[in-house]
């Protein structure tokens, strides 16, 4: 699997990010190598879907650097990682496996890791039955895993997670656990923001409410 | 990879044009009712209304452009697509060309087809119709890539589209201009056919040439 070396470590070195002129997020710093995941906890408006933006590249860092390394960092960060975020990137007009089988098309990478056919990826988060509905007839918890679904078509070594565990049920969520130490032993990395235990074992701890400096620890 | 990626956005695209609440019907009945409206409100005049005509169909044809225009990046903004098309190894600058070709075709094309019938309705002469299907066809482009800018520049915002018409809308005038003196140089007058024609041409091409840089940074920086 070429996907073990593509990204061998992320580092963020004092990133700030404003928005509306105001810094939500202040110096952060933190380290992540190949196979480790990390957790972004805080109160609301602790700034976590922020930064997890600025990661992905949807904002503008205000201050510090974004550095990657390994056999794809020539390619930009936002290349390299798949983003869920609160919106599932779903239209209502599709079926779930019309949605999955762009995004499959349009998030292709040139490395060869391991992805699933779209059909497969919906498979394997218990959506076969569902897969020619459109997504408008689908229940939130549903739209959820058919977005989740797109991060097993494409393989990307990073993986940038707002709250994925919204509105999905306890079976779900172990599919998702099971799905995130697969590709934490293939050297990919897992960036999340959570309120809820996401089942991700040994992730370093970034607790955004802590104080003005995030605060690093181990959970 | 990245023309198997941009097939599939076109495709999808109009897919999305096509299914309920798309839009790409709604253009061409409202440029239907709008040009059937005309005669009503000005009279049984064949002269006049013949001589309006490529202005009636024009204007018609414009408002019919921006009527889909606004919602070509807010759904996507507002579902999520668009942060994760920035995710995407295909430039963005090539993604908005795609959406723009693809809105051009829904919702353009039908207008072009469409307008030499209903310039029947206005009394309008065999050339003009020519003529006006010919004005539309190369100034439509540039309609539809300077509705891209000013959609992208309200994608993030709620009912952002009225405020999209009101900055477009004046960007519009030349092409306006040129492409009613090519519709009425065409059933004869002092310009010849070519000339009107050839400058909606290289507006067209100006604005399919520079407009995606435009709406990709506008789309960039829509969250900063």
């Amino acid at each position: 699997m070429n996907q073990q070396f593509a990204l061998t470590s992320l580092s963020a070195r004092s990133v700030s990010v404003d928005r509306g002129g105001r810094a939500i997020v202040k110096n952060i710093h933190f380290e992540l190598r190949a196979g480790e995941a990390l957790v972004a906890l805080g109160r609301n408006g602790a700034g976590k879907s922020t930064l997890l933006r600025a990661i992905a590249g949807f904002l503008p860092l205000s201050g510090g650097e974004l550095t990657h390394a390994g056999e794809a960092s020539e390619a930009p960060l936002p290349e390299l990682c798949h983003y869920v975020g609160h919106a599932d990137g779903l239209k209502s007009a599709l079926t779930a496996s019309e949605n999955l089988e762009f995004w499959a098309r349009m998030l292709a990478t040139p490395s060869s890791g391991e992805s699933l056919a779209p059909s497969q990826a919906l498979h394997r988060m218990g959506l076969k039955r569902l897969a020619d509905f459109p997504v408008a007839y689908l229940s939130a918890g549903q739209k959820r895993r058919v977005a989740l679904a797109r991060l097993f078509v494409s393989p990307r070594p990073l993986w940038i997670l707002d709250e994925p565990a919204t509105a999905l049920d306890v079976a779900s969520q172990e599919i998702l656990g099971e799905a995130f130490a697969r590709h934490r032993a293939s050297g990919g990395m897992i960036i999340a923001a959570t309120h809820a235990p996401l089942g991700l074992i040994d992730a370093a701890v970034l607790d955004l409410s802590a104080t003005d400096a995030g605060a690093i620890g181990n959970a | 990879m990245m023309q198997s990626a941009l097939s599939a956005l076109f495709w999808r695209e109009l897919q999305l044009a096509r299914s309920v609440g798309g839009g790409g019907a709604m253009g061409v009945v409202f440029f239907l009712i709008l040009v059937s409206l005309t005669p009503f409100a000005i009279g049984p005049d064949l002269n006049l209304l013949s001589r309006i005509g490529p202005a009636i169909l024009w204007i018609a044809a414009l408002l019919a452009t921006l009527l889909g225009l606004d919602r070509l990046f807010q759904s996507d903004a507002d579902d999520g697509s668009l942060d994760l098309l920035l995710t995407a190894a295909t430039p963005l600058e090539l993604v908005v060309l795609v959406k723009c070709v693809a809105h051009w075709i829904a919702t353009a094309l039908p207008l072009i087809v469409a307008s030499p019938l209903l310039g029947l309705t206005l009394a309008m002469e065999p050339a003009s119709l020519a003529g006006i299907s010919l004005s539309l066809l190369a100034g439509t482009p540039a309609l539809t890539m300077l509705g891209a800018i000013g959609a992208a520049l309200t994608a993030g915002l709620r009912r952002g589209g009225l405020l999209m018409a009101v900055l477009i809308l004046p960007l519009t005038t030349p092409v306006l201009i040129f492409g009613v003196s090519a519709a009425t140089a065409a059933s004869g007058g002092t310009v010849p056919f070519h000339i009107p024609i050839l400058i909606l041409c290289g507006l067209s091409l100006a604005a399919v040439a520079g407009a995606p840089f435009a709406a990709a940074a506008a789309l960039r920086s829509r969250d900063a």
